[in-house]
């Protein structure tokens, strides 16, 4: 990213502050400044914690212009992190139905995953974008969209080393096709950078952070949060065949409400692309990915089954969020930044 | 999946064929459809908008494909046809 975000709590400022002035001499005390800090029973919608999330897993990502490359793998860093994970994870565990139990194989995990879609709460967006939506409101949605769609398929792909036979050949060909099977330009990251710029938008990954509330970094985080560790590699394998399995029909839907809106290609491209293949990355996802690691791991059952319903969870929560917000006439952006005068 | 020949067609339950491995696509002039990837899903409930592509409409349908291994049982005297 080009610049870091403005903080948003005293852990965010402290931890901002620790990587423009470079100085690791500071990093021990904010694992204990979080400590400290009182637990907010919502994490969910923590923006203090949410953006220290996002900060601390983007130095594994692109990371920043002006920050260091060293810092990634600073120890009192990654303390911090662990602590912020822990209460994410908490919140998480206590705010999920029911893990499903099915038996270890492809097929009756394909439906335990289709059955959870079905029974998921949460307002849709995508209905909300194809009939009603305002082109002030389909440029904050492509706001929201882009701190994930700008580098679309990247927390997923952490997990390819970590999986082996069936569900790694199905991770590697549905990756193959995030990333446009080797034509410049196709990448899906690259096809929303477009979509972004025929409504004006800027198209480089992190632009509007300081615009996007807790929540949606939530849904971001939650990716990280899987796809950086191993002991959640059926995590972020679940949480995939969720994004896959509830992709084709929304973006069929918002398709249709940038061209209400009077857009045409290359605006929708974007969406019609994914209308097509995630038709195919559903079904590689949720039988080959998500049913062949639990064929070949069985103990590991559970925890895909805690990324799907993680996934489904935050994406319901932001969702409902988003159209009720709209709906009451107010903007889903935090405030710009008031320009020193 | 087995150790395969060139192609593979899985018959997605309730869902579309996807057709894996070396194929070509072609229309009834014989000319090449685009794949645009290399493993494609094919519309087996007729719904779709993108034809012969999947759209996931089938979820909208609730699309019961028959069993596959059911395929050849319906009676052949179901359909008569006269000798040729
Ligand atoms: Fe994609
Ligand atoms: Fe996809």
């Amino acid at each position: 990213m080009r610049t870091l975000p403005r903080p948003r709590g005293p852990l965010s400022s402290a931890l901002l502050n620790l990587l423009e002035r470079d100085d690791p001499s500071r990093a021990p005390e904010l694992a204990d400044r979080m400590e400290q800090s009182p637990v907010d029973p919502d994490i969910f919608f923590d923006e203090d914690l949410q953006l220290c999330l996002f900060v601390l897993y983007e130095l594994h990502y692109s990371g920043f212009d002006s920050v260091a490359d060293r810092w990634e793998w600073n120890t009192d860093l990654l303390q911090l992190r662990s602590r912020i994970e822990e209460r994410f994870e908490t919140r998480i565990m206590q705010s999920i139905p029911a893990i499903p139990r099915v038996e270890a194989n492809a097929q009756s995990v394909a439906e335990a995953l289709s059955a959870m879609v079905e029974a998921a709460p949460g307002r849709s967006v995508a209905d909300f974008v194809a009939r009603r939506a305002t082109i002030d409101q389909v440029r904050e949605f492509l706001v929201h969209k882009s701190i994930y769609q700008l580098k679309e398929a990247d927390p997923h792909t952490w997990a390819i080393p970590r999986l082996g036979g069936r569900a790694k050949s199905a991770l590697v060909e549905i990756q193959g096709d995030e990333y446009g099977n080797g034509l410049p330009g196709r990448m899906h990251s690259q096809l929303f950078a477009r979509t972004m710029a025929g409504l004006d938008l800027d198209g480089e990954f992190g632009a509007y952070i300081d615009r996007i509330p807790a929540i949606v970094l939530a849904s971001v985080n939650l990716m990280s949060l899987f796809g950086l560790q191993r002991r959640h590699r059926g995590a972020i394998c679940g949480h995939l065949a969720i994004y896959e399995m509830t992709s084709s029909l929304p973006n069929a839907k918002y398709a249709r409400g940038f061209r209400r809106l009077g857009f045409g290609a290359p605006v929708t491209d974007y969406f019609d692309e994914h209308v097509e293949a995630d038709a195919v990355h559903e079904q590689i996802a949720a039988r080959d990915l998500a049913g062949g690691l639990v064929e070949a791991e069985p103990q590991v059952a559970g925890n895909v089954f805690l990324g799907a319903a993680a996934a489904l969870l935050l994406d319901g929560l932001a969702g409902t969020w988003q159209v009720d917000t709209w709906e009451s006439g107010a903007t889903t952006l935090l405030p710009a930044a008031e320009v020193p005068a | 999946m087995s150790a395969t020949p060139g192609t593979s067609i899985t018959l997605c339950p309730h869902g579309p064929l996807l057709v894996r491995g070396d194929f070509e696509l072609l229309d009834a002039m014989g000319l090449t459809v685009d794949p645009r990837r290399g493993t494609v899903a094919l519309c087996r409930c007729g719904g779709s908008l993108i034809k012969p592509f999947c759209d996931g409409t089938h979820k909208l349908l609730e699309f019961q494909a028959p069993d596959p291994t059911a395929a050849r049982a319906p009676n052949i005297d179901d359909h008569p046809r006269s000798p040729t």
